[in-house]
């Protein structure tokens, strides 16, 4: 194998981690839109599953407890959203901003007083609990040269995002009820005649989709972080994910390949061959940005309807305007 | 939700009934807000009466306190109004955190290159004007795509906050890097004909932004612009068939709304920071949208909210120091007012009939 090769694996195996939080956030949000919410409350919902993942996993040294608590804080999240946005017909933008706001103050907020409740003032999780989350090597698997060790000798959360993103295709693609959401993002007045119950099948997805969030939150305390508390950890992640639904154009597939490139980009600046030498790092993390923002005007410009966000996104439905 | 065997059901009001319920609901859902909050800080093992009387205390208790209050408050305050202008033609503008950015950098160039030499007023000036110009521009290109191909505004305005924020980082480390600060990668400090003057012992930008309060409120309210950029908000189609030009309108308004946002960055550079950090906005963006709905797009309550967000936020930084409260807790308490205050808009909207009373209720009203 030459150098170049090995370099290249590398940076590949660098690229898969750092888009993995972003593939968790972007398929949560593919799926509220998909019910025609826009909820860019994707950060807020990431750093509730954050930090309740992180208090399962620090108070029951649990990895399963740490999975369920980081999807029940997403999903809490979730389901102030939905409250607000489905019944209650608020503003979706505005709410999901404040959902933004509101669960980056709670989980700095817990955080805080975890750390300082501990008496070396930090908080970290055991490290057989991280031990338990982050070798996983499948027998066999693991084995296979090159793409073994990258795919399957690896954390909880690449298994679980990978297994998602499967999961989520074939159910939105190939399942009457997948089909049915899609009907609802689309046209909740059709889907309402038609006899679906839009009202629930928008809570369910809003709260699934809200969990998922909260799983990429929790790939963020215990992998980015290493399983310690650090205020502020998920930063912008948030919005990047809800940029990768639109370069994903609301693929579960393409949000596979859209976080690796994503995670690329985010890792680039440390792997740049010798003639990118001239670029300095922060365009380097701005082309994300600005690759979304081109893809946004393209497909506004071609629309091609597959390829575009669901219809009603953003519109509240309500019975009596129909 | 008008199923015949469910207990509750709801219906549109269809006048619209007294603006004071409007605003008796909001100041409703505050205080509702304030006592959960106080149902917060009481779970803690702390008596809420004394928490919110130091956080006030802290606030606007000594004249520092106060100066730094509304040092925080201009920044927000212009930007509200900015975002609100854009919010009444319903353009989801969550773009000002970057226009403020790019206002920022292009007060900033006149300021490190072009301020020697000329006097004090004509600097300060030309880097209004060039924020104005450039935040505003930055905010016709979401604009133009959006009034030509539909291109979905709330998500480009959005990616286009990043593009701005890293452009900043790269001239930090870049080509404006301030070669004295031993490596460090910051830019220089503005000399003192491109800082804003005092008055009272705050930057003059507070003056500026309440001038701003009374020219965006009477712009739209009483010019025929104003006029025309709320019809495109209520029913484009109607504007267009009453021979607006809807594009012209949209990117109009767009560059008046980022202009703002970008001469708040010029006031925050020039007046607070004395230079351009990646940290100029500090989702002062994202905040003015929560203001700019609290108060329902109007001008005047704008000040009242902005006022109220900054107190929070102040006076979170000295709770913390007294009884060692996280000062996210400001977060968290914005993010509860602002749930409260959306779900009462539903009350607003709309009334809710509960089964068995509806006939002796609807009854007993005359109308």
């Amino acid at each position: 194998m030459s150098d170049g090769f090995a370099y290249f694996l590398s940076f590949l195996a660098a690229a898969i981690p750092a888009g993995m939080p972003l593939l968790l956030g972007t398929l949560g949000e593919i799926l509220t839109e998909k019910s025609g919410n826009l909820n860019l409350g994707v950060s807020g919902m990431m750093y509730m599953g954050a930090i309740f993942g992180f208090m399962g996993g620090y108070y029951l040294d649990s990895a399963i407890a740490m999975l369920l608590f980081a999807f029940l804080g997403g999903a809490l999240g979730a389901l102030l959203y939905a409250i607000l946005t489905v019944t209650l017909k608020a503003n979706q933008n505005v709410t999901g901003l404040t959902l933004t706001i509101f669960g980056t103050g709670l989980a700095n907020f817990i955080g805080e007083n975890i750390m300082l409740n501990s008496p070396s003032m930090t908080a970290k999780v055991s490290d057989e609990l991280m031990a338990r989350i982050t070798n996983i090597g499948i027998p066999v698997l693991k084995n296979i040269p090159v793409i073994g060790n990258m795919l399957f000798n690896t954390n909880i959360f690449v298994y679980l995002g990978i297994g998602i993103a499967v999961v989520m295709g074939i159910y939105l693609n190939r399942t009457r009820m997948g089909l049915n959401l899609r009907a609802i993002g689309e046209n909740p007045g059709a889907a309402d005649a038609a006899g679906i119950n839009v009202t629930r099948y928008k809570y369910a997805h809003i709260l699934i989709g809200g969990g998922i969030c909260g799983l990429g939150g929790a790939y963020v305390s215990f992998i980015t972080c290493s399983g310690m508390w650090i205020q502020d950890c998920v930063g912008g992640l948030g919005w990047i994910a809800v940029a990768l639904v639109i370069f994903a154009s609301w693929s579960p597939y393409r949000a596979l390949l859209g976080s690796l490139v994503f995670g690329a980009l985010s890792v680039v600046q440390f792997y740049k061959p010798a003639f990118m030498r001239g670029i300095s790092d922060p365009l380097f993390s701005m082309m994300p940005f600005l690759v979304t923002a081109i893809v946004l005007v393209i497909t506004s410009i071609r629309m091609r309807p597959e390829r575009m966000q669901p219809k009603s996104c953003g519109l509240n439905y309500d019975r009596e305007d129909r | 939700m008008a199923k015949g065997n469910m207990p509750i059901h709801v219906t549109k009001r269809l006048d619209d009934e007294s603006r004071m319920r409007a605003v008796l609901l909001r100041i409703a859902a505050v205080i509702l807000a304030i006592a959960v909050g106080g149902l917060f800080f009481a779970a803690l093992g702390f008596n809420p009466f004394e928490v919110y009387g130091e956080l006030i205390k802290g606030a606007v208790g000594t004249t520092m306190a106060r100066r730094m209050t509304v040092r925080l408050c201009v920044p927000l305050l212009i930007t509200s109004l900015a975002v609100g202008l854009a919010f009444k033609m319903r353009f989801w503008n969550i773009g000002a955190e970057g226009q403020i950015g790019i206002g920022a950098i292009a007060a900033s160039y006149i300021a490190l290159f072009h301020s020697e030499g000329m006097p004090k007023v004509v600097v300060l000036i030309l880097m209004a004007v060039a924020a104005f110009v450039a935040g505003g521009l930055y905010g016709v290109i979401p604009a133009y795509f959006k009034s030509k191909f539909g291109t979905n505004e709330t998500l480009f305005t959005l990616m286009l906050n990043y593009v701005a924020f890293y452009t900043i980082q790269a001239l930090a480390q870049g080509t404006w890097k301030d070669p004295t600060a031993w490596g460090f990668p910051k830019i220089a400090r503005f000399s003192s004909n491109a800082q804003l003057p005092m008055v009272l012992g705050v930057h003059v930008g507070w003056i500026v932004a309440l001038a701003l309060v009374l020219l965006v409120y009477l712009y739209m309210n009483k010019t025929k612009q104003g006029y025309e950029l709320s019809v495109v908000g209520e029913n484009e189609n109607t504007a267009r068939y009453a021979g607006m030009n809807v594009r012209k309108i949209v990117i109009r308004t767009m560059f008046i709304s980022a202009g703002l946002a970008g001469l708040a960055g010029m006031l925050q550079a020039s007046g607070a920071d004395k230079t351009l950090t990646e940290s100029i906005a500090n989702n002062v963006g994202f905040t003015a949208i929560t203001v700019a709905w609290l108060a329902n797009l109007n001008p005047g309550a704008m000040v009242i909210v902005t006022a109220l967000f900054c107190i929070l936020t102040k006076g979170s930084d000295t709770i913390q120091s007294v009884y060692n409260i996280s000062p996210a807790a400001a977060e968290v308490f914005q993010g509860i007012i602002l749930f409260f205050v959306l779900g009462s808009e539903f009350f607003i909207r709309y009334k809710v009939h509960f089964a068995g009373f509806i006939s002796k209720k609807e009854g007993g009203k005359v109308k």
